[in-house]
């Protein structure tokens, strides 16, 4: 089998297109292996567990897709596959969560998210349930698999429910910090991964504070608010911008509900214009919830980069981002016109 | 914990009487209600909630209770009467029923009533609800039972059957299916809408234990509930209650007319007197 066609086939398990820059790596069969960032889900939730007896762990048969299996390995009478059943799952989940359990609920986002979403409504936020439902290869990460798996509406769907809190991993240390803060956190969460094995952005595990976005870069030029796969793209932007002079500041707005509204409102009055960047339809997501803070601000330039509102094009994952503009030169691209069309 | 293991019948039919004049009181204050889908299972809820369920009202949080969802929501008239009775809350409350800011609606929001297990109002959930209280009492060693009541029209709702399945796959020994089978959903019987016939077999075809029994006799309520194995851990356990959609109220049996409704004067009287009378004899209307 050829590198390309491995990397292909385990799209399905969270590999990142052939990208180099990660250690700490596992195979899909737990074994380490070069080249790969860890998909790390399962095995920081069962660190957690040695010392918090109330967290459990289920998933819809795809536990070796998000590893979850790393938990259930260490803890299996906390582990429960719901087989191919994702609303069962989470309505259980609710039930486990009123007898004081935090259940972690992990399937593709797809089915946790978009078929699950009556049922995180009903009775996971409305009852304030801490259920915490995890989406893993959101957006079109899971490229050629088609629309039935991708994940381009969730956070449009999710960010509307009251009650529950909206976030989004931007790599694999980021996800340890939103899942350590997420286990006394209130209430019910979705929490918004891509393949697991993302770009690193934060080569330690970050300070984190649910609802407040991280500052990564200033600048006084234009401010890239992004969030999940595209916090690495907006800062590789940022860089590549830098070299013309332009300073650029990055937030990776990974709570998009409840949003940070101060760190909007210091970005339209700080700098000189903002461009949202997200894995997700142009309607519904980041950018509008960025819109809905600006509309009460004073005017400033504004633009929102995402996937147009259409059923996207199949193909491997990173021609995917390519032709959408969702990679670091696609995002620079864009960047440089909004600028130019502003000057 | 209260011991009502020997409630006596006299004062279980009382208390189904309670609970239909009360749903038939609350519906007036709120202008319409669901009357009949609460008579088909108030001699259930009477005898769960007064003789079988180890329950503690002055302590709603007890971990080691047992649970009870009431996942055809809009029978939830019939349990608040039935919770403020016991002593959850001041039954002055319901007085505000369905009114602006009330805690009390058609369909039961947990964090507003006490010594309510868990939401409900959307069909198809509250079994798989069931599941995961079942198993959560397994993780922490606890031997509480978890009872589930189900609309037999509920069970045409797909997700049901998910959590029958996992039931059964887990052997929630501690998980009672309660179902309502009184035959008729909104637009017609069970039978011509969806049929779900012989839905004893399909339950134990899914690996669970079934009883069918009378779901207006005490007695064979009671003996349903004495039947149900101890332990955590083995077949899921089903009840299936055959009932009459509003039962108690001549005009409302087995009609497809009273699933909402709301009774307003001489109605209203005469119907309460009709269940102050106590439960006659079921003639069902001769078939045309």
């Amino acid at each position: 089998m050829s590198t390309e066609m491995q990397n292909e086939a385990e799209i399905f398990r969270g590999t990142t297109d052939g990208e180099t820059r990660f250690k700490d790596a596992r195979s899909v069969r737990g074994t380490p292996k070069a080249g790969m960032p860890a998909f790390v889900l399962g095995e920081e939730l069962a660190e957690m567990a040695r010392t918090d007896p109330r967290i459990v762990v289920a998933t819809a048969d795809l536990a070796s897709a998000n590893r979850t299996n790393d938990f259930k390995a260490v803890h299996p009478d906390r582990f429960f596959d719901f087989g191919i059943a994702e609303k069962n799952m989470i309505t259980a989940a609710a039930g486990m969560a009123s007898c004081g359990l935090v259940p972690y609920v992990a399937t593709f986002a797809s089915f946790s998210a978009i078929l699950g979403a009556e049922q995180i409504r009903t009775d996971c936020a409305y009852p304030r349930m801490p259920v915490r439902v995890i989406g893993t290869h959101s957006g079109m990460s899971m490229g050629f698999y088609g629309t039935s798996h991708h994940a381009l509406e969730d956070l449009g769907m999710l960010r509307v429910m009251a009650d529950l809190t909206v976030i989004c991993a931007t790599d694999a240390n980021h996800l340890r910090a939103i899942l350590r803060k997420s286990v006394d956190h209130p209430g019910a969460m979705y929490i918004r991964l891509g393949r697991g094995r993302d770009p690193e952005v934060y080569p330690t595990v970050p300070e984190l504070e649910i609802g407040k976005a991280i500052r990564l870069r200033e600048g006084k030029d234009l401010t890239i608010i992004a969030t999940g796969s595209q916090v690495r793209a907006a800062l590789d932007t940022a860089e590549a911008l830098a070299a013309e002079g332009i300073e650029t500041r990055v937030v990776d707005m990974h709570t998009i509900s409840p949003l940070d509204r101060a760190e909007i409102e210091a970005a339209a009055s700080e700098t000189a214009a903002i461009l949202t960047v997200e894995e997700h339809n142009i309607t519904g997501g980041l950018g509008t919830a960025v819109a809905e803070v600006l509309v009460d601000l004073p005017r400033v330039p504004f633009r929102k980069h995402g996937v147009p509102d259409r059923y996207v094009e199949i193909g491997p994952p990173a021609a995917l981002y390519a032709h959408y503009r969702l990679d670091a030169p696609g995002v620079t691209a864009v960047a440089r016109e909004f600028l130019a069309a502003i000057a | 914990m209260t011991d009502r293991s020997n409630v006596s019948l006299a004062v279980l039919e009382d208390r189904a009487k309670f609970i239909r004049k009360e749903t038939v009181r609350l519906t007036r204050i709120a202008g319409a209600g669901h009357y009949s889908s609460t008579f088909s299972c108030a001699e259930t809820l009477s005898a769960l909630y007064y003789s079988q369920m180890r329950i503690e009202p002055s302590n709603p949080g007890w971990d080691n209770r047992d649970r009870f969802i009431m996942s055809k929501g809009h029978a939830a008239i019939g349990l608040y009467p039935v919770l403020a009775d016991l002593g959850y809350f001041d039954p002055e409350e319901l007085e505000t029923y369905t009114r602006l800011g009330s805690k009390y609606g058609d369909h039961p929001d947990m964090k507003k009533v006490r010594g309510l297990d868990f939401s409900s109002g959307s069909l198809g959930h509250g079994l798989s609800v069931g599941v995961g209280m079942a198993l959560a009492g397994r993780a922490t060693g606890r031997d509480y039972r978890t009872y589930v009541m189900l609309g037999d029209g509920e069970i045409s709702e797909g997700q049901i059957w998910e959590a029958v399945i996992s039931a059964g796959h887990f052997k929630l020994g501690h998980l009672v299916i309660l179902l309502d089978r009184n035959g008729l959903c909104i637009d017609g019987h069970t039978e011509e809408i969806m049929s779900i016939e012989p839905v004893h077999e399909r339950f134990a075809s899914f690996g669970w234990d079934v009883q069918r029994v009378d779901g207006h006799n005490f007695e064979a309520i009671l003996g349903a509930f004495r039947n149900l194995p101890e332990g955590t851990t083995g077949k899921p356990q089903a009840i299936v209650l055959d009932t009459v959609k509003g039962r108690g109220v001549k005009r409302m049996e087995m009609s497809l007319d009273w699933h909402v409704g709301n009774l307003v004067g001489e109605d209203y009287d005469e119907v309460m007197a009709e269940l102050e009378a106590g439960l006659q004899p079921y003639e069902p209307e001769p078939a045309e």
